[in-house]
């Protein structure tokens, strides 16, 4: 806006006259859309870092007092001498959903860059039928998360699941799995949804790359004999490398907040408990309203610090994604 | 060259392999939602029984029908608000030169791929000091917050890369920003526009978060969420053929469109990173 106001355009030849009343009707057209995501994300991320420094309650919102740091950390000292500790930072379930969100991103980005880059080499090859595997592997991409939830839901229901048939019949199991209620495979059950869901997407944005790469280098390889297994090490995989580094942030980003998934899949198992469902919870089950505001602030800062020290130490360049 | 043949059968099944796990679910889905009574507790691997009933449950009985309505008019509006607001600002991101234009990019691409759980005590409180709480105003506001930067995004990408001859001749003319946009950019941006609407209409149908937090009777649910607190008759007792039945009839038409949009939608992914 300022560029906008400071134009003067009196003495101005006509060229840069252009020129200014170009940017001025640039800045013109941006408005709008500026002033929108100010109010509809600008403001509320505001308000919800706020928040978090009151005893906000969800009945009462406009009644906030500020309270500093209490619903991050609170130290009260008993007149016995003993110090309580109190808050976000000292709350074992955060932790443990902070946990759990980390151990979910991490192994669910990494098996999908792995089977996102085995896809994408075969659609990279050339063969007959290449047309209707592209068109299947956008299925999972396009079937809304919650829907694809429900669907393995009932694929792994413990009584009437086509999963445990399955597995039953291939003698891989001797019994049932309740894989959804039960502590120790909620998470692989989430696992493999969100991996079938999003590893069509880190195919096509690695298929998008591997295209970028000039045909004539893959013959001056193969004329020189040298084995496929090298070619792809030390002649594909650096080559793709800017575009993978630009899909795995897109993707950890995004597992990171996860919410809808676990929401549906595995609801109230504190073995799957994220960040973004702890914070939900406290907002508006429990009426602890500042103290899921405290805690969104908190993912909203795990994740910027995530951000920058990837895009730094791995250099991204998010021009390279293209 | 039997070596030759055995690699050709392994990349063969490795091809199955792919097709298989990414359509079974939905095949699954699909043959269920043809079930009732107690042929659904029944596994099959192949349709035996055929019956309606879940789809004529769903559809005439309970609120589905209107959260489809609900789910159809929010995409909708969401998507041609955002594109009307896109095209201008993503033609002063991609045209004009000026100071502070890759910082806004930045910001842009940023908050893209905001956590939206981040606002959501801010939007809440903003929700319902508009006075719009339960009400499909609510949902079209809020999902300003990603299909917007996420058209931007997109829409000035594929405008960066046309060339400056196109304009040329329309300066010379001394044709406004405006007009230049009107008349020269809009009828060569058809195909991007058809794109990135696409992608922004899917995730505004597909979203869940908001939709859960800003509606709270039946009526003014969005399908996502009407799938989600689908409920039998007891607690206890999941209606999974209605829910099967709910699911195909909301991922039918999107499948149906990914696949006569699918190279669209692959470059336009691909140019913008969208949720997946």
């Amino acid at each position: 806006m300022a560029i906008a106001e400071t134009v003067d355009d009196a003495e101005q030849s006509a060229g840069s006259d252009l020129f200014r009343q170009r940017i001025r009707s640039a800045w013109l057209f941006l408005t709008p859309m500026l002033v929108v995501l100010a109010i509809v994300a600008g403001w509320p991320l505001l308000r919800s870092i706020y928040f978090s420094f009151t005893n906000a309650s969800l009945t009462n919102i406009n009644a906030a007092q500020w309270i500093g740091f209490e619903n991050y950390l609170s130290i009260t000292t008993l007149k016995s001498g003993r110090v309580i500790y109190d808050g976000l930072l000292v709350d074992p379930l955060w932790w443990k959903s902070v946990w759990n969100t980390v151990r979910f991103s991490v192994v669910s980005v990494i098996s999908e860059t792995i089977i996102g880059m085995m896809v994408a080499l075969v659609l990279n090859a050339e063969f007959r039928g290449r047309g209707i595997v592209r068109a299947a592997i956008l299925v999972p991409w396009a079937i809304p998360t919650i829907v694809s939830a429900k669907m393995w839901a009932w694929m792994l229901n413990d009584q009437f699941g086509i999963i445990n048939d399955i597995l039953l019949n291939l003698g891989l199991i001797s019994q049932k799995i309740a894989w959804t209620a039960n502590p120790d495979t909620a998470m692989l059950a989430v696992l493999m949804v969100d991996i079938w869901k999003t590893t069509p997407f880190m195919a096509l944005l690695i298929l998008a790359g591997l295209q970028m790469i000039p045909g004539d280098i893959y013959e001056a390889a193969k004329i020189d004999g040298v084995h496929p297994v090298k070619v792809f090490f030390r002649v594909t995989l650096p080559l793709v490398r800017p575009a993978l580094m630009v899909a795995i942030i897109f993707r950890m980003l995004d597992a990171l907040r996860i919410f809808d998934l676990i929401y549906v899949l595995t609801a109230n198992n504190a073995q799957t408990k994220t960040m973004s469902v702890f914070a939900r919870e406290n907002l508006f089950d429990f009426d602890k309203f500042a103290y899921g505001s405290a805690a969104s602030t908190m993912l909203f800062l795990i994740l910027t610090v995530i951000t920058v020290v990837y895009i730094i130490v791995g250099k991204v360049n998010f021009e390279g994604g293209r | 060259m039997l070596w030759h043949v055995i690699k050709r059968v392994a990349f063969y099944l490795l091809v199955i392999g792919i097709v298989f796990i990414s359509i079974f679910p939905f095949y699954y889905a699909i043959i269920t939602s043809f079930k009732s009574g107690t042929a659904l507790f029944e596994i099959n691997y192949w349709p035996r029984t055929f019956s309606l009933a879940n789809y004529t449950q769903v559809l005439t009985t309970g609120s589905f029908p209107r959260n489809l309505a609900n789910s159809l008019l929010i995409a909708s509006v969401v998507v041609a608000i955002s594109l009307v607001l896109a095209v201008t600002a993503s033609f002063a991101l991609s045209r004009v030169r000026f100071a502070g234009r890759s910082l806004l990019l930045f910001t842009i691409l940023a908050v893209s791929m905001f956590p939206q759980i981040a606002v959501l005590s801010g939007l809440f409180e903003l929700v319902r000091f508009f006075g719009i709480f339960n009400t499909p105003f609510a949902l079209i506001f809020s999902y300003m917050i990603f299909t917007l930067p996420f058209t931007v995004w997109i829409l000035t990408t594929f405008m960066r890369d046309l060339p400056i001859e196109i304009e040329e001749a329309a300066i010379v003319d001394g044709a406004s920003p405006w007009v230049i946009i009107t008349k020269v950019f809009l009828p060569l941006m058809w195909p991007a526009l058809v794109t990135t609407g696409l992608l922004a209409f899917i995730a505004a149908w597909n979203e869940f978060l908001f939709a859960l937090t800003f509606t709270s009777s039946n009526n003014t649910r969005t399908v996502p969420v009407a799938i989600a607190l689908l409920s039998g008759a007891t607690q206890y007792e999941i209606p999974w053929g209605n829910i099967m039945a709910a699911s195909v009839i909301v991922t039918v038409p999107l499948v149906v469109l990914v696949l006569i949009f699918q190279r669209k939608i692959i470059s336009g992914l691909t140019a913008g990173g969208v949720k997946g």
